[in-house]
């Protein structure tokens, strides 16, 4: 089960600040049980805790996926050609894999699969023992429809913060409440109809 | 891709001054009140999302809004565009007071959502249990037409994952035998396909064909998720949505042991004996649930395993069936954990399974989930397993290790298992060198995994090359990369090279036979074969070209971490003969190391402290190894080197070598070092006119001054010589040269030093005391008892320092 995704940024945003490490959007699917924190401290607590830990874990992804790249001799992402479509942005994306300890910074131990597709970061963390080929499977393609419907290779590359509406249909289907799903490319075909049917509407 | 509007757009959503958020508010409740599901709504709902997700601080939300949300959420007749914007903000504004949502009616749909934010609020035991009694409510009933149960496993799953108590005996009961209905006897046939309303309508409708496997042949058994039809039906998609979901449920609900069948007598049934996957199945009808749905997930599982062996015709299908037999493998394998009755049959399928995956390389990774299985299971059923670990350590390692995902499950498998691996398999204590390789290929990504396998790795017998192989990690790199460089070049490019020819690079020297075994000593895949090699020195020259590649950087800043890690393990059972060849090995490679910046003054600053720690552990290693201690003491050259390490070198000498820690430590040993550390701070301190400013820091002298004064004070004829030297020192510092070399306080420093320690060898007693003191002085004893005589002795010395330095000339 998964216990969370996250799309961020990966590289120095170029229109001004520094290498802030921007998260787009985050989801929790809440699979663990959550030790209760300490009392007296105010409930917003909790979801202040979601976020950081969500930050952690893009800022880790960050320097993997740097690190990755530079290890490849590949080219900074800014000096790049933009890739044709969105099918090959994600076959030449960039993927790895780390482990978080115990506390670093969730309760369990957590497995983050990364992949870094130009200046753009999809995040999935998993359980420990979980089905990593079917994990990688199952985030080639969200990202895949993710570049596609959040319109992330043209201009203006806002649809990811205000049409929220699709990240949240495209997780219902390809990722139902962070379950993995053994799905053959018929079963992917059907879920593809119902998305491109609800992204028209 | 990311660009300043969105930049700006988060900003806006932060900033966003109280007044205008409250008119926000009140637009967007009068929109959802006047139950207006226009654009305006969709984009004002969508702007509530980004300025409560913006922050990290939790907003709130007024009640009215909430209220309106949530009736949003809960109303099955709301388009599904409205439904996920109020979940999704209902998500975000927890905490909030909702009132109790699961006890509303509607589709599945509608369910699965608001289990969503239910669970999404904070989790008991009392919300995650009524969750898991609607979901069931749901799963039971009939759902209306057009909507589909299949919405719900994945909550029931989480729910689970959540709090497994939350479901009753009977519950689990009647899930199990749901799971069976939905794994086993799905309907083979493919569900009528809706028409979109398009212009040809009935008369083209075909009727629905039989399920396909993955190949294109017609279904040989059961349905499972490689079956492939045109459309699906309703049990179809709940076939696939289970077995997503089996690996947990039967984690989660295992029982103890086993209700049926004889499990312990071995010599009854052979192992080896192939059992049909259906001869069982008959009298599995009078099982219990539990039981029955662990007999039908292991035949599916059985299945999937026959079906990956299809020739898929879709490059998404041959990679699901990859995941599929990991899968399969996994759950026989717990499904095995819990009732070893099945074993031998799975043992059957496993191994007929690695036959057929063993000699392909693009199946590794399932080679994993069955390496696991033969460790869990081999001893039950009697199986041989060395074929499948030899296959594990030698050849996954060498030829993968730039594969990242397989690296690291290959890692991890190893780090989790290091236990039994370690006892039970002997080819995995001298597979080391291949275990390095995935970690210098991939230092970054893999490093913390490592530094919890390499302690279990080092043993008497390894340690020592070990630590060679993990001083040249950084050229394993190079040489891993020079690899598979050469492997995707040209043939012509391959061929060895005449020996007489003069290489330019280290591609050349790949194929030249002199260099050449160099090369494979460092590819090699197992230890024992020597701890290093003569030519070293000769290698890292020839590595030189590709020390600043980044791959390489990169796994020379990881490598002394891990040294530490070496020698943390290796102090805990390191004896005494063992602790002289690390000595050893660390006096031998402070200089012979692969020449990338930076890596030689880390890894020289992991010895200095190394060194220390050994020479405390057995104080006698200076005595033992004064031969090389004299000789590495003596060479002028190492000040300019490694400063650091020599400066350590020098301490620990002047430490440890005394009477007091060996028996056999003698005068000739003491008067032996003392010449040669003299003979080198002579010839430091040589004033030379045309000399040009020396490379080595002032320490060095106020250490080698120490030391002499030390030994000198444990043999004191010595004395004498170091007295005359000392006052040599001082006028030393006060010459010219030396004052456009250092800097005031250094030269001050020198000079304080030397008068101290020439007051100090005056008293030869007190000198004795204060420069060597005896190992008791280290118990607390001393430090206790206040009549000893350590205070009067240093209001003694201190005396007498003082009354001096104010005769001193300036």
């Amino acid at each position: 089960m998964v216990h969370g995704f996250l799309i961020h940024t990966l590289c120095p945003v170029s229109a001004g600040s520094s290498s802030v490490c921007r998260v787009l959007y985050t989801r929790f699917f809440c699979s663990e049980p959550r030790v209760p924190l300490p009392a007296g401290l105010d409930a917003g607590t909790e979801r202040l805790l979601q976020k950081e830990q969500m930050m952690v874990v893009a800022r880790q992804v960050k320097s993997a996926c740097t690190l990755s790249r530079e290890a490849a001799g590949k080219t900074p992402p800014e000096s790049c050609l933009p890739p044709l479509d969105e099918v090959a942005a994600v076959q030449e994306a960039d993927c790895g894999v780390f482990r978080l300890g115990v506390g670093e910074p969730f309760q369990e131990e957590k497995t983050v699969l990364w992949l870094g597709v130009l200046s753009l970061g999809f995040s999935l963390v998993c359980e420990p023992h979980e089905n990593l080929l079917l994990a990688e499977g199952t985030l080639r393609t969200l990202a895949r429809h993710c570049l596609e419907h959040l319109h992330f290779l043209g201009p203006p590359g806002t649809d990811v913060l205000l049409k929220v509406d699709r990240t949240e249909v495209l997780l219902d289907r390809l990722l139902p409440h962070g379950q993995l799903l053994f799905a053959n490319h018929r079963f992917i075909h059907s879920l593809e109809k119902e998305i491109a049917d609800y992204m028209t509407k | 891709m990311f660009t300043a509007g969105a930049e700006s757009l988060i900003k806006q959503a932060r900033e966003i001054q109280d007044e205008d958020l409250q008119k926000f508010y009140t637009r967007v409740s009068k929109l959802l009140y006047g139950k207006d599901f226009g654009n305006e709504t969709v984009d004002s709902l969508q702007r509530l999302y980004l300025i409560v997700s913006a922050t990290k601080y939790s907003r709130a939300l007024p009640e009215d809004v909430l209220q309106l949300l949530q009736d949003l959420l809960c109303s099955s007749k709301t388009a599904e565009q409205f439904q996920a914007l109020s979940c999704a903000i209902l998500r975000e504004t927890f905490p909030c007071d909702l009132r109790n949502l699961s006890g509303e009616e509607g589709s599945s749909k509608t369910m699965s959502h608001v289990a969503e934010v239910t669970l999404a609020q904070g989790i008991n035991k009392d919300k995650v249990s009524s969750v898991a009694h609607h979901v069931l409510k749901c799963l039971e009933a009939r759902q209306p037409e057009g909507q589909s149960s299949r919405y719900l496993l994945p909550v029931l799953s989480k729910v689970i994952s959540l709090s497994p108590d939350s479901l009753t005996e009977d519950q689990i009961n009647l899930v199990s035998r749901k799971l069976v209905d939905w794994l086993r006897y799905a309907s083979i046939q493919q569900g009528v396909q809706l028409s979109s309303g398009g212009f040809f309508t009935s008369p083209r409708t075909r009727q629905p064909g039989p399920i396909t496997e993955v190949d294109g042949a017609v279904a040989a058994d059961f349905f499972t998720v490689l079956s492939l039809g045109q459309s699906y039906t309703e049990d179809q998609w709940m076939n696939m949505h289970a077995f997503s979901m089996i690996r947990k449920w039967l984690l989660c609900y295992s029982t103890d042991g086993s209700g049926n069948g004889d499990t312990d007598d071995k010599s009854e049934v052979d192992g080896s004996v192939m059992s049909m996957v259906s001869a069982t199945s008959t009298s599995s009808r009078l099982l219990p649930p539990k039981e029955r749905l662990r007999e039908k997930a292991f035949e599916y599982c059985h299945r999937l395993i026959e079906q990956s062996d299809r020739k898929a015709l879709k490059k998404s299908d041959a990679e699901l069936q990859k995941a599929c037999l990991i899968e399969a493998v996994t759950v026989m394998d717990i499904i095995c954990r819990e009732d070893p009755s099945f074993v031998y049959r799975a043992f059957a399928c496993v191994k007929a399974l690695y036959g057929r995956l063993s000699g392909d390389l693009a199946f590794s990774r399932a080679l994993l989930p069955i390496a696991q299985f033969y460790l869990n299971h081999s001893e039950t059923a009697a199986v041989d397993s060395e074929a499948v670990y030899r296959q594990l350590f030698t050849r996954i390692p060498s030829e993968l290790f730039q594969e990242p995902m397989l690296a690291f499950e290959f890692t991890q498998f190893c780090r989790v298992n290091v236990k039994v691996l370690r006892e039970s398999v002997s080819i995995f204590k001298h597979s080391f060198p291949n275990l390095f390789k995935p970690l210098a290929w991939n230092s970054p990504a893999l490093i913390s995994e490592y530094v919890e396998l390499l302690p279990s790795l080092i043993g008497p017998d390894t340690a020592i090359e070990i630590l060679h192989s993990l001083l040249d990690l950084p050229c394993l790199t190079a040489a891993l990369d020079i690899q598979l460089r050469s492997a995707s070049s040209q043939p012509s490019e391959r061929v060895p090279l005449d020996p007489s020819v003069k290489v330019s690079s280290s591609m050349e020297a790949f194929r030249h036979p002199y260099y050449r075994g160099m090369f494979l000593y460092i590819l090699r895949d197992e230890a024992g074969t020597g701890d290093t090699i003569d030519r070293l020195s000769v290698l890292h020259e020839v590595l030189a070209d590709m020390a600043d590649s980044p791959r390489i950087v990169q796994c020379a800043q990881t490598t002394p971490i891990l040294l530490q890690v070496f020698f943390n393990e290796a102090a805990q059972f390191a004896d005494e003969k063992l602790i002289n060849q690390l000595v050893l090995v660390i006096l031998e490679r402070s200089s012979l190391l692969y020449d990338i910046p930076n890596y030689k003054r880390e890894v020289q600053r992991v010895f200095s402290s190394q060194l220390l720690v050994l020479c405390k552990l057995h104080p006698s290693l200076i005595v033992e190894q004064c031969k090389e201690l004299m000789e590495f003491s003596g060479t002028t050259g190492n000040i300019q080197r490694k400063e650091n390490f020599y400066t350590h070198v020098v301490w620990a000498i002047g430490e440890y070598l005394s009477v007091s820690y060996d028996k056999r430590c003698t005068v000739e040993q003491i008067t032996a070092f003392f010449e040669t550390l003299e003979a080198v701070l002579f010839e430091i301190t040589q004033v030379r006119l045309s000399a040009s400013i020396p490379t080595y820091s002032p320490r060095v002298i106020t250490m080698l001054l120490t030391t002499l004064s030390k030994l000198a004070s444990r043999s004191q004829d010595l004395i004498p010589r170091v007295s005359l030297f000392l006052s040599k020192m001082r006028s030393f510092a006060r010459s010219p040269a030396v004052s456009s070399w250092y800097s005031e306080e250094d030269i001050e420093e020198i000079h304080t030093r030397a008068s101290e320690l020439i007051n100090l060898l005056k008293l030869p007693s007190v000198a004795q005391f204060v420069l060597a003191p005896s190992t008791e002085g280290t118990s607390p004893r001393w430090h206790r008892d206040t009549n000893t005589s350590l205070p009067l002795a240093m209001r003694a010395v201190s005396k007498v320092l003082q009354r001096d330095s104010s005769f001193s000339p300036g």
